[in-house]
């Protein structure tokens, strides 16, 4: 007769931590946390004895004080006695606007080197692959110098506008104004305006709305609403009769009509820069190095996106196109219903990474003094508070809040177009 | 019988193609006017490059190149052609190659940076290009990163010697141990011994010897260093120590350990987040806030921790695209033959997971290359910052194309030189059949 016994029962042992696969992995991230923790612990230490010993304790009551810097490029009113916060927030729309100036000129030249590297005429595929090398093979920050060089060099300054022997004229028709000092071009001005709205009263983020911009917004989005009923109503028509009414003309009037009356009813007209005494007056004055750090940046960005765009052509494979004509669609809505929503997914997360690129490189602004929010708080503010632990921190906290904004609608957008495997 | 027509009994001989279809002239038809599109692409094309051409050819070729100034360079252009309009001052490079180059290293001691490039080519050589060097050369390889610093640095020789002897003790106390107790603490006390060696010993290892039998060459300030030189001393530096570094940290973020897996994940996360603008703001004015109060170390070195580890995080993820692109059956393979973890990764995932990422990596090394020109901001004379002294200097005030036309030349050659490499390396290792 046998019995049944218990297998023996297994102690723990100490080094059973280690060689046990069960607990291993548990030791290792315990040690690894307290290892962090440690350093953790020891740089702050480190810091708090650092700034003791320099008689500077963290704090941000500077951020009050008033910046008594100027700041010649900007969007809101800001005078040297504003404080380093408002400062700041200046420097931060500074930079956003360089972004997005920035990335929508990279996009469309990189769309158009893009597609013409994919040519079939020899020359134009050459003359394009010559520009992506050119530029994605030399540092953003020569072309940022460079750009910002020729524009001062080279261009005819104010003066040489002046007079009977002028030597330099007013490019398009008399409006824009192409100087050492920067370029001058026409600004908008409505003589019926509707004024604006004050926001956030006295604080350092208050800025103005014109309402102008939120009338002309609110009918824009009436517009783009109604174009969508009237295709929803000619999608329906052509699903119930099998003709497809035409609608261009209906939608060209919805979008321009009311916009154009909206204008007329404001008295929208343009102010022209205008040459008095040294300089010029009137007009939007865009200083060089706004432009040169927006030059350098979407070019230097497009010969990326351009090789973004081909690769993602190139990845549609030709039996699409193929099946489509089988179909029977005509090659403009195969483009737009086969290949592009293809091609889409493949071109769109990269482009993210390189607007994102685009963004953080937008910090060299420091090289050619555009204020930007690293020329504002990291560089003056900086250098008059001696604040490095703060401002260098809190510029970090800027930059990591828009790039991880940025990339969560990345990730929200991967997701929507993956492909459902099974 | 007769009803049938005439049938031929012989073959005709092959006719030429038409003229316009073979040869030049049919490639010309295909490639640049097959359509009336495409030839007014080609003219304007033509019209551009011609345009482009007229403008730089003249201005290149008929140039000065010996004065002392941009205004002794304007005289004689008047007095050569006429005008000062279309013709480069390449004077201002003749004059101050040397600096763009080197910085303010001194001049007497060039032979060291060289010496250095030349080694560095050396050393690369087996790596690069395994299959056509000698294995052997890599003790070069494994020398360098001992004598690279001896050279650009100087000083005595006994500081490169003791770091090298940090490996060997370590090694040592690693082979001891293991025999005797075992593999896992072998590993933990040789590392513990190395470190100690590095922190504590070597220095009085330095000293005594040093004071015995001082051998050594001409020490060179950190603030001497400057030009291309810094660039490809930081890009080295950065290259080399950010790939390893970039490995670890794209496995432990694809790791099973949540803690190791956060930790990266937010390091990575954070770095990439942040332009490296910033980072070098940490390095010229924060880092020695984080070490113990008196610690001041070079600059130089602050700059190199700085780009490593933001190279590093570019790297890890651009390994960890090549770890998630590899097929799942690969993992499950090298489990079923047994291998434990770092063996699978050694000689099963990592070869393929890094074959597949050799695009992202040398566009990373690229661009890590061409961010060393950052420097000029915090202050160091790199090549961008030696050109905005130099356009400062009231001889060479109001030049700018030939100094950055020569700068983009530097930098285009060996970026252009590294993405062709890449290409070389993935058509030699396609095992796959297209």
């Amino acid at each position: 007769m046998t019995t049944l016994t218990d297998p023996p029962k297994e102690q723990f042992r100490l080094s059973m931590l280690l060689y046990d696969t069960r607990y291993r992995s548990a030791t290792i991230q315990v040690i690894a946390l307290i290892g962090f923790m440690l350093l953790a612990a020891w740089i702050i230490s480190n810091t708090i004895q650092n700034l003791e010993g320099l008689g500077k304790p963290v704090e941000f009551g500077f951020f009050g004080e008033p910046a008594s810097y100027d700041i010649n490029q900007r969007l809101l009113e800001y005078t040297s006695r504003d404080s380093h916060l408002r400062a700041a927030f200046i420097g931060l729309l500074n930079t956003l606007v360089v972004a997005v100036l920035g990335c929508i000129t990279a996009t469309i030249v990189g769309v158009f080197v893009g597609v013409l590297r994919l040519s079939n005429n020899w020359l134009v595929a050459r003359i394009m692959t010559v520009y992506v090398e050119m530029f994605r093979n030399v540092p953003v920050l020569l072309w940022i110098v460079l750009a910002m060089a020729i524009l001062i060099e080279s261009l005819p300054a104010p003066r040489a506008f002046r007079g009977e022997d002028a030597t330099a004229s007013m490019n398009f028709f008399d409006t824009v104004a192409v100087t050492n000092r920067g370029v001058y071009i026409p600004e908008f001005l409505f003589s019926r305006s509707l004024g604006d709205i004050h926001l956030f009263g006295t604080s350092s983020i208050r800025f103005d709305i014109s309402l102008d911009l939120i009338a002309f917004l609110i009918v824009l989005g009436g517009s783009i609403f109604a174009m969508r009923k009237v295709s929803a109503w000619a999608a329906a028509t052509q699903e119930s009769t099998g003709d497809r009414p035409k609608i261009w003309h209906i939608q060209l009037g919805i979008l321009f009509v009311p916009m154009i009356i909206l204008l007329v009813a404001l008295g929208f007209h343009l102010g022209y820069p205008e040459l008095k005494g040294f300089n010029f007056k009137g007009g939007t004055h865009m200083r060089n190095s706004l432009i040169a750090l927006w030059l350098a940046l979407s070019l230097y960005t497009a010969a990326f996106i351009a090789e973004i765009v081909r690769a993602g052509i190139l990845a549609i494979s030709k039996g699409q196109t193929e099946a489509a004509s089988a179909l029977g669609l005509r090659p403009g809505r195969t483009m737009r219903l086969v290949i592009l929503p293809q091609a889409l997914r493949v071109i769109i997360p990269p482009m993210i990474s390189n607007y994102l690129n685009l963004t953080k490189n937008s910090s060299l602004a420091i090289a050619v003094g555009y204020m930007d929010i690293t020329g504002t708080l990291g560089g003056i503010t900086m250098n008059q508070t001696g604040r490095e632990l703060e401002c260098v921190l809190l510029l970090m906290l800027v930059y990591l809040t828009i790039s991880l904004s940025i990339s969560a609608v990345m990730n929200w957008y991967n997701n929507r177009v993956k492909l459902v495997e099974r | 019988m007769s009803d049938v027509s005439f049938v031929r009994t012989e073959m005709l001989p092959e006719q030429a193609p038409p003229a316009s279809e073979v040869g030049i002239v049919g490639w010309i038809r295909h490639n640049l006017f097959s359509g009336w599109f495409n030839s007014i692409l080609t003219v304007l094309s033509l019209y551009a490059i011609w345009y482009v051409l007229s403008g730089v050819l003249p201005w290149t070729f008929q140039s000065v190149w010996n004065a002392n100034s941009l205004n002794e360079c304007r005289e004689i252009m008047i007095a050569t052609w006429g005008s000062t309009h279309g013709h480069a001052c390449w004077a201002v490079i003749n004059d101050r190659w040397l600096q763009l180059l080197f910085g303010f290293y001194p001049s007497h001691l060039y032979w060291r940076p060289i010496l250095a490039l030349i080694l560095l080519l050396v050393a690369l050589a087996p790596v690069l290009y395994s299959d056509r060097v000698p294995t052997k050369m890599l003790i070069v390889t494994a020398l360098y990163p001992f004598l690279m610093p001896f050279l650009m640095w100087g000083g005595t020789i006994w500081g490169p010697i003791a770091a090298a002897l940090g490996f060997v003790v370590g090694w040592g106390v690693y082979t001891i141990v293991s025999k005797q107790l075992s593999g896992l603490f072998g590993i933990v006390l040789g590392i513990a011994a190395s470190i100690i060696w590095w922190l504590v010993l070597s220095s009085y290892f330095v000293g005594a010897l040093d004071s015995i039998l001082p051998i050594g060459i001409e020490a060179v300030q950190s603030r001497q260093f400057g030009g291309f030189m810094l660039a490809i001393l930081l890009g080295v530096v950065a290259i080399g120590v950010s790939l390893p570094i970039g490995i670890v940290l794209a496995l432990g973020r694809q790791s099973d350990l949540l803690i190791v897996k956060y930790l990266c994940v937010g390091f990575i996360e954070f770095i990439r987040g942040v332009p490296l603008i910033t980072l070098l703001f940490v390095a010229s004015l924060l880092l020695n806030l984080f070490l113990p109060p008196g610690t001041n170390f070079d600059i130089i070195l602050r700059v190199m921790i700085m780009m490593t580890l933001f190279s590093a995080a570019y790297m890890a993820e651009v390994i960890r695209g090549g770890l998630a692109a590899l097929p799942r059956g690969q993992y499950e393979g090298a489990d079923s033959l047994g291998l434990n973890y770092w063996q699978a990764q050694r000689l099963i995932i990592m070869p393929q997971a890094l074959k597949i990422s050799i695009p992202g990596i040398v566009s990373t090394f690229i661009g890590i290359f061409k961010d060393t020109t950052l420097v000029s901001i915090i202050g160091l004379f790199d090549v961008i910052g030696l050109a905005s002294a130099i356009r400062a200097d009231t001889a060479w005030n109001g030049i700018y194309w030939e100094l950055f036309a020569f700068i983009a030349a530097l930098f285009f050659v060996v970026c252009f030189s590294m993405s062709r490499y890449s290409m070389y390396l993935e058509r030699k290792l396609q095992t796959g059949h297209r």
